[in-house]
């Protein structure tokens, strides 16, 4: 505030309603990510810069040619065959969607979706990452103005279900994370894929180019939208935001991708963004900012849904369906034909400008005159606190029981059970190129690691696309559970073949003004350097969502990552689904007395301390020997160990495929003497269990030489048989294992 | 061949790729390109209407892009299917052909039975089994039971009210009913969820003209074009041709013949 009043002192005028409006917009935490890219100071540390010190850093230090473009545009680019590149971006959107479900999480999947077009991207898939309260969450605990658990659940999911099925764009891969500190404020992760043309990527702007508004028309819906992202959810809120949450319209949204791939092919053209948070005013200014000039707009001409709208809430509005093409003017000719043949409305409301300000105007009136320099780098920086220490927690003590009756009540535990119920309301095959399928095995529901997709017609070549997610471990220490979730999303991706590995992290937090929620955040922003470093993973694109806080709290710090890989041919993709009795059950990658956090320990009513950590330099050779087991073709299935363990990850490999099996726990490499319960239930990172035929044992061993490794069993009969020393400690049915993982989530 | 769209059609690329690797042309249009007389159907020997959510589904699925044919470009349509050109209609493609009236009995009008909401009241994306019950164009290269998936919220055939007995006798009589869900080993899945995935009425999945050369389905062929589109691929194999080529075989081996 204080420097908008000196820059206007200086100026020797007062702001107008629609330049004040510029700056709440643009400087807002949602567009500028005060934080990230603030000063903080942590302990004795001075981080100048959260971002650039650690994500962005990995990027930079890596710096891998296969990079197209990174962090800067819409969405990450990487090199894919040839011309094409295939561009990734996650987005949330957790307020609208705690107002009303249905429309904010349609809404976020419309505005990831443009973020893909706005880099002249064709849209080829979907992600989505769900975190709500507990679905049995009691009533009588609920605050009278916040929706059920179940309701939120209901209707974000059929609201992702419902943008994705319209477009046509199908929804492959996604988790679902149930957790009481989501009950006020539910997250909604969006990501999209699309296939980029190197050479049709157009980013050249100049002054006199047409700024084309393309799309639907503009409304009072989503007014104020960012600002509302960057504030905390207070009761009350759904009255102040109301306007907040916007309108979808998928169709509309089809008709401009349709026409922009028409624009993009005929190279008409010089530059391309969405209209999301801010609206016209951020679109505009960052494009000028962008290309070192200035715009000239006439509000008046931008189409509305109905009269009487203010100049400033035109310039800030954040209807959908809209997005902003710059065009040279001898082409706009031809553009405005071809979003006249979609029945699209494109609109002319200004033109870039030599000189670096934004003039707007209304009718004659100029209503607003803004230096592009000043608002872009006249921001103060930010300096905040941050402050960490260890929460006081102990390792729980208790003997071993039924561990056959504990295996069923864990594939139960909603974090685990099958979401079969919401997979099927998504398509996750329209476009006929998705290879490796969400569920997978012998009855088409098991549980896959990735998807895998062939995007061309003319190549085997595929993308697999997987993420990590583990907020429980956030409950330790934040840094593990960063270090925790890179190696999950690595670790699936690489279970189905996937290499060459890009990474997106989105981080929900809570108010990072409180030194405690900053503290965690850079305890985690510093994994993230520490372990993507040593994977060689490089981070591509990101986004911060913080101050999600609601009167009942603050959200568990949540990381979601994020990574898409390469196989390069997808018909040697690997499903997690045992393939045939009598092969060779192998474990990758060592386990450690690692339960803090994990599921057994919270059926036993513990969070514990031992949180999962992880050796980078050791994982990375296990994920290479396994992506070298898989090019030679020796590997049946492949599952990667996450919630509870060694355990559910053989049921699952077992009643997916319809095949039991009999391991003994002896066997498995651990890094010290375990107990048989906690070998079986600890969540230690970077493991695999791996079918491979007999006949292909040696060859397969010889390619694990280096790194830790056993057979532990082989794949027979109808029963999850485990035994200790040769000691049955469990035997369950595989029919049985599957009813109880299908009852814990029903849609 | 045109694979016709309208706002909304969203598998009209991969229904044109299955078309052009069986060796023949296919083009996209736009259907406005036909009522402002831009293009003509007699320039095609054969139209694929494409699944999708053509103009949101707003009504009811498929009412308003068949309303635009049966109003705008009535004349051309019905002739098209006098000159016994082939249509196939896949999902919201069905849709759009029962509301223009074209399903069940090959005459552009009012509809004479409707597509519903599924039984399980969502959208579901599921494969499943079909039984070939007649030897129409499209059919009779498919095998005896094939595999596909059906990705949509309204596939429930409903008959009208207190006349399902007569109509399906009909149906049955012309031999017009094409595809039935069933079990794997055939059997008709006699209304049993998820075999048969949407309620649909004596589990009827796809549907022809009299003469056999319209032909409407709520699975996707295209999607089951090649093995490596299976769910399944990685327990039986990526290689080779999945049943829906058949599909397009069938129908472009007879315009091969015919025209």
């Amino acid at each position: 505030m204080r420097a908008i009043q000196e820059h206007y002192r200086k100026l020797g005028r007062e702001p107008t309603d629609v330049e004040l409006e510029t700056f709440a917009q643009t400087w807002s935490e949602h567009c500028v990510h005060k934080t990230f890219k603030g000063i903080i100071l942590y302990d004795s540390e001075e981080i100048d810069g959260l971002l650039k010190s650690t994500i962005a850093r990995v990027t930079r230090e890596l710096s891998p040619e296969w990079c197209f473009s990174v962090f800067e545009d819409n969405a990450g680019i990487v090199d894919f065959e040839g011309d094409y590149a295939i561009a990734f971006k996650v987005e949330t959107h957790n307020h609208p969607s705690a107002i009303e479900p249905f429309g904010g999480a349609a809404t976020g999947v419309g505005g990831v979706i443009r973020d893909v077009l706005g880099v002249w991207g064709e849209p080829i898939a979907n992600t989505d990452v769900l975190c709500f309260g507990p679905l049995d969450y009691p009533y009588e605990k609920l605050p009278s103005d916040m929706r059920h658990p179940r309701f939120i659940f209901t209707y974000v999911v059929a609201g992702i279900g419902s943008y994705g099925n319209n477009m046509g764009i199908p929804t492959v891969n996604g988790a679902i994370f149930f957790d009481e500190s989501y009950v006020g404020n539910p997250l909604v992760y969006c990501g999209t894929v699309g296939i980029v043309k190197k050479s049709k990527y157009k980013r050249e702007a100049k002054p006199g180019d047409v700024l084309l508004l393309v799309g639907g028309r503009t409304g009072r819906d989503g007014i104020h939208g960012v600002t509302f992202a960057s504030s905390e959810l207070e009761e009350g809120a759904e009255e102040i935001f109301g306007t907040a949450v916007q309108i979808g319209d998928p169709i509309e949204e089809e008709k401009i991708k349709r026409a922009i791939l028409k624009v993009r092919e005929a190279e008409l053209g010089s530059a391309i963004t969405d209209l999301g948070g801010g609206g016209l005013s951020s679109a505009i200014g960052e494009q000028a900012h962008h290309f070192g000039c200035g715009a000239r707009v006439h509000l008046e001409r931008v189409p509305l849904k109905y009269a009487n709208m203010k100049p400033w809430e035109i310039w800030v509005s954040e209807s959908q369906e809209r997005m902003l093409l710059i065009v040279p003017p001898s082409n706009l000719e031809r553009v405005l034909e071809i979003f006249a043949d979609e029945e699209v409305e494109a609109t002319a409301i200004g033109e870039l400008i030599p000189e670096r300000r934004l003039e707007i105007y209304y009718r004659d009136e100029k209503v607003a005159e803004l230096d592009v320099e000043f608002l872009f780098h006249g921001l103060p920086r930010v300096k905040r606190i941050a402050r960490w220490s260890p929460p006081e927690l102990s390792e729980p003590s208790f003997e071993p029981g039924k561990l056959g009756e504990d295996l069923h009540r864990i594939l139960a535990m909603p974090n685990v059970a099958s979401k079969e119920s919401v997979i099927r309301t998504y398509d996750h095959e329209v476009k006929a190129a998705t290879v490796l399928k969400p569920l997978q095995g012998e009855a088409c529901d098991g549980p896959g690691d990735a998807a895998v997709l062939k995007p061309l017609r003319s190549s085997w070549k595929g993308i697999a696309i997987s993420n990590g997610l583990n907020p429980e471990y956030g409950k330790i220490d934040s840094y593990w559970m960063a270090a925790s979730a890179i190696d999950e999303a690595i670790r699936n991706n690489v279970a189905v073949g996937g290499r060459r590995i890009a990474l997106l992290d989105n981080f929900c937090w809570g108010n990072p003004e409180k030194p405690e929620n900053l503290g965690t955040l850079v305890r985690a922003a510093k994994a993230c350097y520490d372990i993507a470093i040593v994977y060689e993973t490089p981070f591509i694109s990101g986004k911060d969502s913080l101050y999600n806080e609601s009167p009942l709290g603050a959200v568990t710090p949540t990381l979601l990552i994020s990574a898409l890989g390469i196989v390069p041919d997808v018909r040697k993709a690997v499903s997690m689904d045992f393939k045939q009795e009598g092969s060779c059950i192998y474990l990758l990658g060592e386990t450690k007395p690692e339960l803090g956090g994990s599921h057994y320990y919270k059926l036993k009513g513990y969070l514990g301390r031992s949180v999962p950590k992880v050796e980078p330099s050791k994982a990375k050779r296990t994920f290479e020997a396994l992506t070298r087991a898989i090019d030679a073709g020796l590997v049946k299935a492949c599952h990667d160990l996450s919630e509870g363990g060694l355990a559910v990850a053989l049921a699952e490999m077992c009643f997916s495929g319809n095949i039991g099996a009999e391991v003994e726990l002896s066997l498995v490499p651990t890094s010290q003497a375990m107990r048989h319960d906690f070998i079986l239930f600890s969540e230690s990172n970077s493991r695999f269990l791996v079918e491979v035929p007999p006949g292909k044992a040696q060859e397969f061993e010889a390619l694990m030489r280096g790194i830790a490794f056993a057979k532990i069993g082989e794949t027979t009969g109808r029963e999850v048989v485990v035994t200790h020393h040769g000691k049955e400690i469990l035997r369950e049915d595989i029919g049985e294992l599957k009813r109880s993982w299908q009852s814990g989530v029903r849609l | 061949m045109l694979v016709l769209r309208g706002p909304g059609t969203n598998c009209d690329v991969e229904t044109a790729y299955a078309i052009k690797e069986l060796g023949a042309q296919a083009e996209v249009v736009h259907v406005n390109r036909f009522i402002k007389g831009r293009r003509s159907f007699e320039e095609f020997h054969g139209m694929v209407i494409p699944g999708g959510f053509s103009f949101g589904d707003r009504i009811r699925s498929g009412a308003i892009l068949a309303k635009l044919l049966s109003y705008s470009l009535s004349r051309e349509l019905q002739s098209f299917v006098d000159e016994g050109k082939p249509i196939l209609g896949i999902c919201n493609g069905f849709q759009v052909l029962i509301e223009a009236g074209l399903l069940p009995f090959g005459e552009v009008g009012e509809p004479k039975l409707a597509l519903a909401k599924n039984a399980s009241a969502r959208f579901e994306d599921r494969w499943v089994y079909l039984l070939r019950c007649n030897s129409s164009v499209f059919t009779k290269r498919l095998s005896k039971v094939s595999r596909m998936p059906v990705a949509n919220a309204e596939g429930r055939v409903v008959l009208p009210l207190g006349e399902e007995a007569r109509m399906l006798e009909q149906l049955e009589e012309n031999n017009q009913v094409a595809l039935r869900y069933c079990s794997a080993g055939g059997e008709p899945a006699q209304g049993e969820y998820p075999l048969n995935p949407n309620g649909s009425y004596d589990d009827i999945a796809g549907l022809t003209s009299p003469e056999g050369t319209i032909l409407g389905m709520m699975p996707h062929p295209e999607r089951a074009f090649y093995r490596y589109m299976y769910p399944e691929w990685t327990r039986s194999g990526a290689e080779g041709k999945g049943d829906g080529y058949a599909i397009f075989e069938g129908m472009l081996g007879y315009i091969a013949k015919k025209f």
